[in-house]
């Protein structure tokens, strides 16, 4: 099994910017004021190597708070790799290496001491794939507070079940199968299921890879309405293929071109003036 | 101009030159070859048979005429076993020589003659009109589908041979002794009073201590095969993976008779001496030690299909759970193995199958006489040793003490039958679901 | 207390689980390479030594009073004189201080019985021997190999070892004189079996082996790929193939020994062919065998991109010409290893070929396939009984010998799958 296949981690096969674009001459460094007033993740120098590869260039960001991050770019742009890098979901790669500082609450969170495992507990993913495990729906939502210990008799269990599954707006449909397997949702549930699997545990951060495009429009649109809601009480990172979908969620967005980020700002701005190149051809549809 | 004409021709056909050339020999050289292969079947025993008539001596007990046989065989084909024979052998020896001269070219002139024959009917049969390639490919895929089907015909003739020889064996002992009984000693049989009396071939005794060391070796292998499966899938860098699963795999290649010679020669007496050190009695062919080699032949064999099942989970599961946070072995725990609990029981019945037949390693370690008992430290027997030591040696085929090794091979193909079919159902089911 | 503190409070229980857990397969990763180390150094530190064996120079004269009294190099007569007692003369001169019966006869039993079928097949091959005194190294008798290998413990009370003082002494003098070394064991790769351990060898075991392979080759290779080429490319969808399916994949997993069974009563009572030959156990190897070589060729075809035969077939070919001359040509070699491999682990049997009566004591190499054989594992079953030490070394040695055929073969079909995967 390919391993970028199974990881949906667009690997890009050419790194010499200059080669594929035709924009010898393009300056690539960011356009935009990186930093936010109230972050809740750092990005800063960032640089990540598959092996001799190199998918990222010195990338600087921040993650607002209670806010909607997207990060767009044609495939292959290393905006995958650089969500995986929050929640250090790229040290199960191997040989995967990342140079730079992530920091949450003024720490690197790749810091040696830092237990990834309290990471990805503070920092929740929803994949592009729903992947429910084959468990119960209930079983599904109740795995992160288990594993994590944050419950002790089995109300309180139930409890954060039923609140997480209404935030995900799933509890109407699946309240009278709760122990049925989760694989038997439809495609648009399962993703709900694990965007409340996800909100169990009530990380502060949510890192959402492409949710979408495994889906139909209607249950498109459904998330797009529950990214909405969530953003009140969490900070979310969305990677996103979709314009469309970025204007439509988003705060602010990022757009990413072969491992550098180009241009960051408003997500208003971004699609109405955007200030660089290949932003510009890349919103307009020239490539993509 | 010879070429062509040939191409002129080659257009009025409807099948390459070629094609019509291959029907020809099929049709011609087909029933040569048939007569050939029958005749050189029976061409020996009729040989013989005429060189035996012509000696003297030649209607004596039937088992010196086979040592008389075999003499005069070594005389025909060894010079130097000629030149020590006995007058009468290289008397023999000639006669047969001289036959099987004439014999040869007997056999030449029939073979030519058939295949004159036949290339006459073919000749006179041929013409541009057949379809030549369509005729011969239909042959050929009659002979592809006959290989296929003697995967069927060596089924049925396992059940029939074994299942005939067993219903003379349960004419003279009954199916519920055979099953039920608790005392297995087929040597006793042998003597005309004792025959089927007093539940001497009761195979309660051989099903326990059959299932005694396949439940040791099984001891010995699940875990071992399963982490290791686990280790190497999750955990080891890719050197080392790349390094230990050929040598764990070197452990499946190596011959059972291997693993006996190992069993009997170096575990049996180390846990014996190990036993007297702390004041155990163990058997010098203990169930543990024929067991335990046992379980080490079948941990590549875990792990194998262990790795299989594991890898099969799509890496979203695994991906999912570490993302929620949790550490590699609870992702394994609570998510991976569920997953893949229905593959790994499959796998491991499999394993269990393999343990209940494999032979070798149990007639050069196990015991020979039916202990009914659960201790691990003394000597049982199996099923497959009984087998092995019933048909090895003398083999009159009437008496009860052979037939019995069939209802006792019977018994052990049924019982591995059901387990495989289990077995594969599971895995195939298992397989499906993730495909 | 907030969830933070919650996780971690957690956390340092979960981390010694998880280290744990990961040692538990470290463990089982140990176990499983230090049993493969035990099993192959065991037999290694058995085995080694039989690779050489002990010889003695002797003078013998070749006394034509004894081996010629006629004088005319009759071959009969000198097929049956009494080389023996060369060897024994010859001995006796050796020592000529000893004197007794029972001392003489220690002194002619160090020598192997097997040196006089040696000096007998010498005399033959050149009768001009007859009257000449000539250095011969003979093969030491096994007790005797034992003791120059150090497997006799000298420090042992006399009446507990194999040899008495006496004899150890006659040894010490000839390692002095310089007459007795250890050399290449050449009787172990050109001797059939034998009730001597110094006189037994492998050559009629692995000549067993040899033919009986070829019948499983020649008969298991066509079949399986036929059987493979017609599952996968002609076979219509229906119960009746998917019975053929089921049923190779349950033969594949049926114990060895059943089809020794077979074997016996269908090959051996029914059709009366004979016991213990390599045509019965050809045939009995090749049907269990014939599963894992169809499996194999299987997966092989499919493994062949269907543009190839969607290609062949575009330009107006058969289905059987696409198969018979694109696609096989590439399956070829992913066949192969499967055969190999299959082949491999018909070589490695014992227990079928037990059932047809391959156990058999043969001393003479088997010069045909309807001849009485044995094969390499049986031949280590065999003497793996035998209580004599040097048997349990010989047996180690043909372990070797077997296990290196195994790992050649092993390799060769790795070669093959390799060079295959390198072309796509």
């Amino acid at each position: 099994m390919d391993i970028t296949e199974t990881l949906a981690i667009p690997i890009p096969e050419q790194l010499d910017p200059s080669a594929t674009t035709g924009h010898a001459d393009l300056d690539l460094t960011t356009v935009g004021d990186i930093t936010v007033p109230d972050p809740r993740m750092k990005l800063r120098d960032i640089n990540v190597f598959y092996g001799q590869k190199q998918a990222v260039f010195n990338v600087n960001l921040d993650i607002g708070s209670n806010s909607v991050s997207a990060m767009i770019g044609p495939s292959g742009c290393g905006k995958t790799t650089l969500l995986r890098c929050l929640n250090r979901m790229n040290d199960t790669i191997d040989g995967c290496r990342v140079e730079g500082r992530v920091e949450m609450d003024g720490k690197n969170v790749y810091a040696r001491k830092v237990d990834p495992v309290l990471l990805r507990a503070r920092v929740g993913m929803v994949f592009q794939k729903p992947n429910p495990f084959p468990k119960s729906i209930f079983d599904n939502v109740a795995y992160g507070p288990r594993i994590h210990g944050l419950v002790h008799d089995r109300t309180d269990l139930e409890e954060i079940v039923h609140t997480s599954l209404e935030r995900a707006g799933l509890l109407n449909e699946v309240k009278d199968r709760l122990d049925q397997p989760g694989t038997g949702l439809s495609g648009g549930q399962q993703q709900r299921l694990c965007i409340a699997r996800a909100i169990a545990v009530s990380p502060e951060v949510i890192l959402m890879d492409e949710p979408c495009s495994a889906l139909d429009p209607i249950a498109t649109a459904r998330i797009e309405e529950l990214i909405g809601e969530l953003r009140k009480n969490f900070s979310i990172a969305i990677v996103t293929h979709s314009m469309q979908q970025a204007a439509r969620v988003s705060q602010r967005t990022a757009y990413f071109h072969l491992g550098y980020l180009v241009e960051v700002g408003p997500t208003k701005d971004i699609f109405t003036t955007p200030k660089h190149q290949l932003t510009e051809e890349y919103i307009t549809g020239r490539f993509g | 101009m010879l070429r062509q004409a040939r191409d002129a021709n080659a257009t009025r056909l409807n099948s390459l030159p070629e094609y019509f050339g291959m029907l020809g020999a099929i049709w011609a050289g087909a029933p040569a070859l048939l007569v050939y292969f029958v005749w050189l079947a029976f061409e020996g025993d009729i040989l013989m048979a005429q060189v035996l008539e012509m000696l003297p001596d030649a209607d004596s007990m039937a088992a010196t005429q086979e040592l008389l046989i075999g003499d005069i065989r070594n005389a025909i084909e060894n010079p130097i076993s000629y030149r020590i024979a006995s007058e009468e052998v290289r008397m023999a020896a000639d006669r047969y020589r001289e036959l099987s001269q004439t014999a040869t070219l007997a056999l030449t002139a029939t073979c030519l003659s058939v295949f004159a024959v036949c290339s006459a009917l073919a000749l006179k049969f041929m013409t541009p009109r057949i379809r030549a390639r369509a005729q011969v490919e239909k042959i050929i895929r009659g002979f592809l589908l006959l290989c296929s089907m003697l995967a069927i015909f060596i089924t049925i003739g396992i059940v029939l041979s074994v299942l005939f020889e067993a219903s003379r064996f349960f004419q003279i002992v009954s199916v519920t002794e055979f099953l039920f009984g608790l005392d297995w000693s087929p040597q006793m049989a042998i003597r005309e009073d004792q025959v089927g009396s007093s539940g001497a071939f009761g195979a309660v005794p051989l099903f326990v201590g059959t299932l005694l060391i396949s439940f040791i070796a099984m001891l010995v292998a699940a875990p071992v095969g399963l982490m290791s499966a686990i280790y190497l899938s999750e955990y080891a860098p890719s050197k080392v993976r790349a390094a230990v699963k050929p040598l764990l795999e070197i452990l499946a290649g190596v011959p059972t008779v291997v693993y006996g010679f190992f069993a009997a020669i170096v575990v049996g007496p180390a846990l014996r001496g190990f036993g007297q050190s702390v004041g155990l009695d163990v058997a010098s062919e203990s169930a543990l030690a024929a067991g335990f080699v046992m379980g080490i032949m079948i941990i590549p064999f875990v792990s194998s299909i262990s790795d299989d099942v594991i890898t099969a989970v799509p890496q979203a599961m695994r991906d999912g759970s570490l993302a929620m946070g949790a550490t590699h072995s609870e992702t394994m725990r609570r998510v991976i193995l569920p997953a893949a609990l229905p593959g790994i029981i499959g796998g491991l019945l499999l394993a269990i199958s393999r343990a209940i037949g494999e032979t070798m390693i149990v007639v050069m370690a196990a015991g020979l006489s039916a202990n009914l008992t659960a201790n691990p430290l003394e000597a049982v027997t199996t099923v497959t040793v009984q087998i092995v030591t019933l048909l090895v040696g003398d083999q009159e085929f009437d008496s009860p003490k052979t037939l019995a090794a069939f209802a006792l091979g019977l018994a052990l193909f049924f019982i591995t039958l059901a387990l495989n079919f289990i077995a594969l159902y599971v895995v195939r089911k298992y397989r499906e679901q993730y495909e | 207390m907030s969830r933070t503190e919650q996780i971690v409070s957690g956390l340092a229980r979960r981390q010694r689980a998880e280290k744990r857990f990961r040692l538990y397969g470290l463990i089982a990763i140990v176990l499983g390479m230090s049993f493969l180390l035990l099993l192959f150094g065991s037999i290694v530190t058995n085995g080694y030594k039989a690779f050489t064996q002990t010889y003695i120079e002797l003078p013998i004269y070749f006394n034509p009073e004894v081996i010629d009294p006629g004088g005319e190099h009759d071959p009969q007569t000198l097929f049956s004189a009494d080389y023996w007692k060369l060897v024994k003369t010859a001995m006796y001169q050796k020592f000529p201080q000893v004197s007794g019966r029972k001392e003489r006869r220690e002194l002619a039993r160090m020598i192997s019985e097997g040196s006089a079928y040696e000096l007998r097949d010498q005399v033959l091959e050149n009768p001009g021997l007859i009257g000449t005194t000539r250095h011969i190294w003979v093969v030491a008798d096994d007790d005797i190999d034992m003791l120059m290998k150090g497997y006799i413990d000298r420090e042992v009370p006399e009446d507990e070892r194999r040899l008495n003082d006496r004899v150890i002494g006659y040894v010490d003098d000839l390692r002095e004189a310089g007459v007795i070394e250890r050399q290449f064991n050449t009787t172990f790769f050109t001797a059939g079996d034998s009730r001597e351990p110094e006189q037994a060898g492998i050559l009629g075991a692995l000549t067993g082996s040899f033919l009986t392979l070829i019948i499983t080759l020649l008969l298991s290779f066509p079949i399986g790929v036929a059987a493979a080429i017609y599952l996968e490319e002609f076979a219509p969808r229906n119960r009746f193939i998917d019975l053929i399916e089921i049923n190779i994949n349950n033969l594949a997993a049926v114990p060895s020994i059943i089809f020794g069974l077979l074997g016996l009563a269908i090959f051996i009572n029914w059709f009366g062919m004979p016991r213990s030959t390599a045509i019965v156990g050809g045939l009995v190897l090749a049907l269990m065998t014939l599963p894992t070589i169809i499996i194999a060729s299987r997966v092989s075809i499919q493994a062949v991109p269907p543009s190839i035969k969607e290609a062949a077939l575009g330009v107006g070919a058969s289905r059987m010409q696409a198969m018979f001359h694109h696609v096989l040509p590439i399956a070829m070699p992913g066949m192969l290893t499967g055969t190999i491999i299959g082949m491999a682990r018909a070589l490695g049997e014992t227990a079928p070929l037990l059932m047809i009566g391959m156990v058999a004591f043969i001393v003479e190499p088997p010069s045909g396939f309807t001849d009485p054989a044995t094969a390499l594992p049986v031949q280590i079953f065999l003497w793996s009984d035998s209580p004599e030490r040097g048997f349990t070394e010989r047996t180690s040695a043909a372990i070797l010998v077997l296990l290196a055929f195994l790992i050649a073969m092993n390799a060769a079909a790795v070669y093959l799958r390799e060079k295959v995967t390198k072309r796509f």
